[in-house]
């Protein structure tokens, strides 16, 4: 594995909610999250909606405070840092927003999009003229023209948009950049135009996605590593073929079972359909998250939550389940793949 | 294609009847920048106890294809001309009051987001029994029953106690079960599912899928599936329709259109999704972006995009044509053979050696 530049260990976040059905007002959107993030590196981070995905974004952009845990980026903890040390760290981790419509002014031109990061950052490109050269630059990088800059985002496509948003978030030459569903939003044609793009990126400047999206397709052909996460906890991760092939915990396989597949040869696969939905985060079941949907599940499943365990480390590699009763192989499933929601 | 469904067996025709027919749709939007046509010349078929599925990306006109079919385009939207026969009836040429009679009987369907699509401020049970209060007549008492035989219908737990309950009290999968129950509350002969699933979660999604097919098998409906998404259609449709820009670019058995496309852009479509590449390899993508509605060139509409560019294609716009069936064919099948490949490009058969 890459050396670990951003090290992240038992974060929590819990929300205040002014009411709920059961009474209960303290909502866990993160409940004990460990992830490592290496240096050049794409980590995976899949899960349904409400699953806390977005949470752990933002607090990594430091727009949340954790109640509890840690965020290590290259030895220092960002959340004690103040003034001109705080200041450089935001430069260093960076985002790109799902929906390309609403996350570019519309009053701005797309030069002034791009170049806006530099007015808190005035160090980084004092001069006007370097940073004309700098926006010019940075839209040629991301496929548009030096002469877009003058353009406004409705001249665009949601493809160019995009870019423009890319653009933005490369800007400030960042180490880490988080991808909330960047492809999401796009056509299937324009979609492929923008992973080869941030391939590209990635390639050149060496730096560190964190790549959010539900759609299991687009993660396996860009992450080294994928993590899922179900109700505000991390239930496996592990390198991205080793978790798609082999998915150990049953959480997983049933969303890699789930989603649909282009796959023409005729073949009908045993499909895991779950029961149920996803729970509410404010009551999640007691012990392990996952017991109320899971096809699995014993007495124990209730009782006490599952550690994570090794489940396998042939290459070396971590490979992490939270389950008291890992699959073997995705074969072993089938006896009960008929389970009709 | 319009006489295949004629030539079949006797024995076929369940499986086989043709439900509905479009020929030639043509829908127009009036903008303040004059009027676009949105729909151009659609052909399709749906038969009973199968699934077409009308392929494309925003703003090929699929949605606006299945609001012509249902009869409810918004007003700025004129039908330009085509027929729509269902069961026999041409639905163009009736009256909006006429219309009102096939709707529920006849055809339903289930659209994309099922809060907006909902009243917020009646009682699912309400919405449910309406069909059966307009339609057959019932009382409000009886409507409720039946309301509840629907929600057992679509899996909704404890429906004795939920037909009283708001939209709002159900999960985003319950409200599209509820507005699938609606669709299908007086057994119509077609469905037309508008992006059903494209709101809701994976395992979610699987689950609605999974309801459609059960009820869609139950009551032989012809299922028009309006989607963007390969992997759907290559798992749900039978047949499919690619659109692009207006025009239906190909059409054919969904196992013959995915494993060898004959238009230019369902192939680079299908080599857009990341399957079957590297981890990280570089992926094919189609150049550039569909044409503005306003600014469709003369010729093929794909001509701005393809790689395979004649002088021809900016003359002449290609037909919706027969192409010849592949290789691949598979003709061992019990089944007679399904109606033909069509597709709209001057170099279908070249794109096959390619």
């Amino acid at each position: 594995m890459p050396e670990p530049l951003l090290q992240i260990d038992g974060l929590c976040k819990t929300f205040h909610v002014a009411k709920s059905a059961s009474g209960n007002t303290r909502l866990k959107a993160l409940d004990g999250i460990s992830l490592t993030v290496g240096r050049g590196e794409t980590l995976g981070l899949v899960g349904e909606s409400g699953c806390g995905k977005s949470t752990l974004a933002r607090t990594l952009m430091m727009l949340e405070t954790p109640d509890e845990g840690t965020v290590t980026f290259e030895g220092t903890n960002p959340f004690g840092l103040r003034g001109k040390e705080l200041l450089s760290w935001r430069r260093r981790v960076q985002m790109v927003f799902q929906d390309p419509f609403a996350s570019l002014n519309a009053r701005m031109s797309a030069g002034d999009i791009v170049s806006e990061p530099w007015a808190t950052h005035r160090s980084l490109y004092p001069s006007p003229r370097e940073r004309q050269a700098r926006v010019g630059e940075l839209l040629q990088m991301v496929g548009l023209r030096p002469s877009d800059a003058r353009k406004s985002p409705q001249e665009f496509s949601g493809g160019q948009r995009q870019r423009i948003g890319i653009a933005r978030a490369l800007a400030l030459n960042p180490d880490v950049i988080i991808l909330d569903e960047p492809v999401s939003a796009l056509d299937l044609s324009v979609q492929a135009q923008v992973l080869n793009l941030l391939n590209d990126i990635q390639q050149d400047l060496g730096v560190s996605y964190i790549f959010i999206s539900h759609d299991l397709t687009v993660v396996r052909h860009v992450a080294d590593r994928v993590a899922v996460m179900y109700l505000g906890r991390i239930i496996e991760t592990g390198n991205t073929e080793e978790v798609f092939d082999h998915p150990r915990h049953p959480y997983t396989a049933a969303l890699m079972s789930a989603s649909p597949k282009l796959d023409v040869t005729g073949a009908t696969r045993d499909r895991i359909v779950l029961k149920g939905e996803l729970p509410s985060p404010l009551d999640p079941p007691s012990g392990c998250r996952f017991r109320t949907r899971c096809w699995k599940a014993q007495d124990i499943c209730a009782d006490a939550a599952p550690e994570p365990r090794v489940t396998a480390a042939d290459d070396g590699a971590l490979h992490l389940a939270e389950c008291h009763f890992p699959l073997e192989t995705i074969k072993g499933l089938t006896p009960a793949t008929t389970t009709a929601g | 294609m319009k006489t295949a469904a004629q030539t079949v067996l006797p024995g076929k025709t369940r499986a086989q009847d043709v439900v509905l027919s479009v020929r030639d749709l043509a829908v127009d939007i009036r903008t303040y920048r004059g009027t676009v046509r949105a729909v151009n010349g659609v052909d399709f078929e749906a038969r009973a106890g199968e699934t077409l599925a009308l392929l494309g990306e925003s703003g090929c006109g699929k949605s606006m294809t299945a609001k012509a079919l249902a009869g409810i385009m918004d007003p700025v939207c004129d039908l330009a001309g085509g027929e729509i026969v269902l069961n026999g009836t041409d639905l163009a040429a009736l009256t909006p009051k006429e219309r009102l009679k096939f709707a529920g009987p006849e055809l339903g369907i289930v659209f994309q987001d099922a809060l907006t699509a909902l009243n917020p401020v009646y009682t699912v049970g309400t919405q449910l029994g309406e069909a059966f209060r307009i339609h057959q007549g019932l009382s409000a008492r009886e409507a409720k029953v039946q309301a509840i035989e629907l929600m057992k219908r679509v899996g909704i737990p404890e429906p004795e106690s939920r037909v009283n309950s708001y939209p709002h009290q159900f999960s985003g999968g319950m409200r599209q079960r509820i507005l699938i129950a609606m669709a299908v509350a007086l057994n119509p002969r077609l469905l037309i599912a508008d992006e059903p699933t494209t709101a809701l979660d994976v395992t979610v999604q699987a689950q609605i899928m999974q309801l459609l097919r059960k009820l869609r098998e139950e009551g032989q409906m012809a299922v028009v599936l309006i989607t963007h998404d390969l992997a759907v259609v290559a798992e749900e449709a039978d047949s499919v329709a690619v659109m692009y820009a207006g025009n239906v670019v190909e059409s054919g058995p969904v196992s013959q259109v995915f494993s060898d496309p004959r238009h230019p852009y369902t192939k680079g479509l299908l080599e857009s999704v990341p399957v079957h590449v590297e981890r990280g390899a570089h992926l094919k993508s189609i150049a550039g972006s569909p044409p503005e509605l306003h600014d469709i060139p003369s010729g093929c509409v794909y001509q701005s995009r393809c790689p395979l560019v004649q002088e021809i294609c900016r003359a002449e716009r290609p037909r919706l044509l027969p192409v010849n069936g592949s290789a691949t064919n598979n003709h061992s099948e019990t089944l007679p053979p399904r109606p033909g490949r069509a597709a709209a490009c001057h170099f279908s058969e070249e794109l096959n050696n390619a």
